[in-house]
């Protein structure tokens, strides 16, 4: 990929905290125009990789290019055209949500102050918090918060959005709502990159990924290239389970029988047609409660790389 | 590539020159409750010491702080009075609030990363800031002065005032050098608060900049008393604190105006730099 073509290079990205490495070699590349789901656990380092893309802490080694200019060193041209959600949403609790944005605004000089008022009740309405624009945010549940620090990305037109865990203490509601709000950027070309340690929320939105484990990049490309590890699976719930292994092995499927109980064989290109197999064990005088074609989602292939359960890892 | 241009015209084609950034900071700073709570502590100093003396009808000669005992003879010796009082503890306190608020305070919120990212630049965030803890040093001076006036001359009667040279005023001249006077003290905070500003790039959080930043003013006053360090006297920020009395001469004597300048300015060059090595490098991980 070439600059011009990228959104978000990094090369030998590194970042130290004394002997602790957060953040080890990772080589970036989002794609213009792509929603960029960044995935892993908590602690992976995904929140300090963002905040290096930002400018807000320095690498210990590596290169970042943003938009196809080298940061930090043209950071005060690149930001202006970046939106960021970054660890949460942050305001002086002592303000308006309306007053928290326009003195956020009044920080970038290239937002012209002439339609300052106008952007703000814009990105205000874009999340859907017009109504609470007035009151002080020391009165703004956690998800008005949310939706604020989002609107807060978007004062601007921006090329780039980065957001990080934005669906963080949204009801179902909210998070359906800024899925919607993702592609509606996406489909007026602005980049989106956004962080989550919950991957339905980015399975459904995303074109691309990249998944991150205790601060390595262990997986990055399209969706299908990430899902394409393990490929599409036959799962099969009887009570008749070995007899339906056998009618799997003669169909030339490797079947095996899961912990459930129940009958998976992988569905490769080589395997007979569905309904073939169901009418090969029904004729086998096997039980069918249930017969489904899965492709594996991009959960499976998370939990395939990061591992199962809270722990941190170091 | 088409839309992208369109969008990005949204946008200013050069950057403007900030001063928005000022003006926010400004109204952010003034509408806050805790900026008036200080500028309320402020102005009850000069009205403490009026209804003080006012009830119990004055003090004996040569007892209290300097002009006290001439306060029942010319109301505006309240504002005199009041800023000797305020200068070495009220008025480095509520800087010392305000200073070590500045990056700390934003730190605290979590709103330092986006201000960072918005882009401010962080020079020109420390610049605005810097200059929003000197305007508050005005405000706090003017308060001082103001309220002192205004309580004078309600309690007691008003005329031309002595100076400290013999030389007697119009009651216009003496305000203008209380005035005057006010500016001397702003000057002599200024150190104060580019101190203020350094530690608060130290940390996140904002009570511990603050307290910092008052512990130290009163501990400049505390070797500026020790003759054995007479040698460094000169070098401490507090050291021409109160040489405003030198404005109530004639003619004025521009002296300690002069040498308390230079030494502010030398504080500003050292801990403005220090705030810039510090944060301009700084990791932001608030």
């Amino acid at each position: 990929m070439t600059d011009a073509a990228a959104a978000i290079t990094t090369s030998g990205l590194t970042k130290r905290f004394g002997a602790r490495t957060v953040v080890d070699a990772v080589d970036l590349a989002v794609p213009r125009g792509s929603v960029f789901g960044f995935l892993g656990p908590n602690g992976s380092g995904k929140t300090t990789t963002i905040r290096m893309l930002l400018g807000l802490v320095s690498p210990s080694a590596g290169d970042i290019r943003l938009l196809g200019e080298a940061m930090p060193d043209h950071a005060a041209r690149i930001l202006p055209r970046v939106g960021a959600l970054v660890e949460g949403p942050a305001f002086a609790p002592y303000l308006s949500g309306t007053d928290n944005l326009v003195r956020r605004d009044t920080a970038d000089r290239y937002a012209p102050s002439a339609t300052r008022a106008h952007r703000v009740a814009d990105a205000l309405d874009r999340v859907g918090l017009s109504h609470a624009a007035g009151r002080r945010v020391r009165a703004y549940s956690l998800g008005m918060k949310q939706r604020l620090g989002i609107a807060g990305a978007l004062l601007t037109d921006r090329d780039l959005l980065v957001l990080d865990e934005p669906t963080n203490g949204l009801d179902p509601q909210g998070t359906r709502e800024v899925r919607s709000l993702v592609r509606s950027l996406a489909g007026e070309g602005t980049t989106v990159f956004v962080s989550s340690h919950l991957l339905a929320e980015i399975d459904q939105i995303c074109s691309h990924a990249a998944i991150m484990r205790a601060g390595r990049l262990v997986a990055q490309g399209s969706l299908e290239e990430l899902r394409g590890g393990s490929g599409p699976r036959i799962l099969l719930q009887t009570p008749d389970a070995s007899d339906a292994v056998a009618v799997f092995r003669r169909s030339g499927l490797d079947a095996v029988v899961t912990a459930e109980g129940d009958v998976e064989a992988p569905a490769g290109a080589a395997a007979p047609p569905a309904e073939d197999l169901v009418a090969a064990l029904v004729a086998a005088g096997v039980r069918v409660r249930a017969f489904g074609v899965r492709s594996s989602s991009l959960e499976e292939r998370f939990v395939e790389l990061t591992g199962e359960g809270f722990d941190v890892e170091q | 590539m088409s839309s992208s241009e369109t969008r990005v015209s949204a946008l200013r084609a050069h950057p403007a020159a900030g001063w928005s950034l000022l003006a926010s900071e400004l109204s952010v700073l003034f509408r806050r409750w805790r900026t008036w709570a200080l500028l309320a502590a402020l102005a009850a100093v000069p009205v403490l010491i009026a209804v003080a003396v006012r009830i119990t009808g004055g003090s004996r000669s040569g007892r209290g702080p300097q002009f006290l005992d001439q306060i029942t003879a010319n109301g505006l010796f309240v504002g005199f009075t009041a800023l000797v009082v305020s200068v070495p503890l009220f008025l480095p306190l509520t800087v010392g609030v305000v200073a070590g608020d500045t990056i700390a305070g934003e730190a605290s919120h979590g709103t330092l990363r986006y201000l960072v990212i918005a882009p401010a630049g962080r020079l020109r965030l420390l610049a605005v800031k810097y200059a929003g803890a000197a305007v508050f040093c005005v405000a706090g001076a003017l308060v001082v002065i103001l309220a002192g006036s205004a309580i004078g001359a309600a309690l007691f009667p008003i005329g031309p005032v002595t100076l400290l040279s013999g030389t007697v005023v119009s009651i216009g001249e003496a305000f203008l050098r209380l005035v005057l006077i006010a500016g001397y003290v702003v000057v002599s905070l200024l150190g104060l608060c580019a101190i203020g500003l350094f530690f608060s790039t130290l940390t996140d959080v904002p009570v511990g900049a603050m307290a910092a930043t008052i512990v130290l003013s009163v501990g400049s006053q505390v070797l500026d008393e020790l003759p054995q360090l007479d040698a460094l006297h000169p070098w401490l920020f507090s050291h021409y604190w109160f040489g405003f009395a030198d404005f109530l001469r004639d003619p004025i004597s521009w002296d300690s105006f002069g040498s308390n300048a230079l030494l502010q300015l030398g504080y500003i060059a050292v801990f403005g730099a220090l705030a810039i090595g510090r944060f301009t490098t700084k990791d932001i991980l608030s």
